[in-house]
């Protein structure tokens, strides 16, 4: 299969970037796209030429560390996968393959396609958390018991890899789909209802502090999400935000 | 609570709460205007009463005004915050691979209704306020029909008024349905919600389209 990669290059965080053309060759279906960048990299390499910077860890849809913008989707054209699991089958020969990092203000660009995401994890810190005691008295969670539906719904939440896809598939880059997902999965559950009031409201607001954009219900971050958050999450933490602002 | 205006969340459950309440009047004024269509005299008598009634026009009114300039500012502010949530843009966006465009161009579909208020506010609100607080012409309850037939007259006039309504009911399209959303309500009567919604954003423009038509077609026969 031959190819022409348009990839977005950008030295630093500082340095202005620009999208250059690669040619490539040679790329089999069966390889995955990952594999064909690091095809890439290695002609890069041989050439003396900077090698493209590119996040990516397990390799296999846990992490959550892949992080493209392929021809305009969030981990490309296939749903419900993370870019590791995206193979050249998707593609045919003679194609021309946008690769963009996830663009947001609060995702700066570190190098490349490289982006840092500690904003979630601020987000994440602001309020995912609860208390147990764990002097030795810890109270196995099992033995709490929890109706099946929360349980699952929790579960579900939980699933959330924090890639950031809702975030780059969202017109507006609102970061809401995570967000909703963080606050969800301790929401439904009694565990999590001690901090209920002030976890929502902290974690709402560290979202808006990192610069997030505004909802705006467009769902693209629902289809695109590689794990299939649903957007019932943000209905429960839009209702979870309004019980505690009206508790103060 | 201060806190509470400034949040995301709070300005989109203003938004929807604001569009909620302007679905419920369009409602209302659909219901008046259909009126027009087979008998002048229930339309003077309901327009005469919109129009002279104190509670309508000092408390309902004001109201009304206020939730039309909040809706469309907290749009535009909205909107604004959201372009600089993105400040480099992508090269190549598939917008309409996961979202539809209804959804992606509420300000567009907003812009034209906006454009649209102005028209209309020129065309009715305008002459009414002239008639009744300025000139303080005396009470005729009986001139509202032909002053709306005479409204009609133009067929440029009815066309963009068609049109406006085109794209009201895409607005409400999305707009409607997602305010549900917005306000925390998703559970197992969403999709019956969700029907009412997109059947009531079709059906209910339409009506106008039809009124509008009738009224220009009854004025030229």
């Amino acid at each position: 299969m031959n190819l022409t990669l348009k990839i977005w290059r950008q030295k630093d965080a500082k340095s202005q970037g620009k999208i250059v053309d690669y040619p490539i060759s040679g790329i089999e279906d069966d390889m995955s796209f990952l594999e064909m960048l690091d095809v890439l990299n290695e002609e890069l390499i041989n050439k003396g030429e900077e090698p493209v910077v590119f996040d990516h860890d397990c390799r296999e849809g846990i992490c959550g560390t892949c992080s493209l913008q392929i021809n305009g989707q969030p981990h490309g054209p296939d749903r419900l996968i993370t870019v590791c699991q995206l193979h050249m089958r998707s593609f045919k020969d003679g194609d021309t393959i946008f690769i963009e990092p996830f663009r947001a203000k609060a995702f700066p660009v570190i190098k490349d396609l490289m982006i840092d995401r500690s904003a979630f994890d601020r987000i994440q810190q602001a309020g995912g958390y609860i208390s147990v005691n764990t002097s030795g008295n810890t109270v196995d969670a099992n033995a709490i018991p929890i109706e099946k539906e929360k349980a699952d719904d929790a579960f579900a939440a939980a699933t959330c890899i924090g890639c950031g896809a809702c975030v780059a598939a969202c017109k507006n880059a609102s970061a809401m789909l995570f967000t909703s997902a963080k606050v969800s999965q301790f929401a439904l559950l009694p565990q999590g209802q001690v901090e209920a009031t002030n976890r929502v409201l902290a974690m709402v607001n560290q979202m808006d502090e990192e610069g997030f954009g505004n909802c705006t219900n467009t769902g693209a971050c629902e289809i695109e999400c590689p794990k299939g958050i649903s957007l019932e999450n943000i209905a429960r933490m839009n209702r979870e935000y309004l019980k505690a602002s009206l508790k103060g | 609570m201060g806190g509470l205006i400034k949040s995301s969340i709070a300005r989109k459950v203003a938004m929807a709460l604001s569009g909620l309440f302007l679905v419920f009047f369009l409602l209302q004024h659909f219901t008046i205007n259909f009126t027009s269509i087979f008998s002048a005299d229930v339309f003077n008598e309901l327009s005469h009463f919109m129009g002279t009634n104190p509670v309508v026009q000092f408390a309902l009114q004001p109201v009304l005004i206020f939730g039309v300039i909040f809706h469309f500012v907290m749009g535009f502010v909205l909107e604004l915050k959201n372009r600089n949530a993105r400040a480099v843009k992508y090269a190549k966006y598939s917008g309409g691979a996961n979202a539809s465009w209804v959804s992606r161009n509420m300000i567009y579909s907003g812009l034209v209704i906006l454009a649209f208020l102005g028209l209309h506010f020129y065309d009715f609100w305008v002459p009414e306020i002239v008639h009744k607080y300025i000139e303080f012409a005396p009470e005729d309850p009986t001139r509202y029909y032909p002053e709306l037939l005479h409204k009609f007259v133009s067929p440029v006039r009815t066309g963009l008024y068609a049109l406006s309504f085109v794209f009201l009911a895409l607005h409400l399209w999305h707009g409607f349905a997602s305010s549900f959303q917005s306000v925390g309500f998703n559970n197992k009567y969403s999709v019956g919600a969700t029907k009412f919604a997109k059947a009531f954003s079709i059906v209910i423009p339409l009506g106008f389209i039809i009124i509008a038509l009738v009224l220009h077609l009854n004025h030229n026969h």
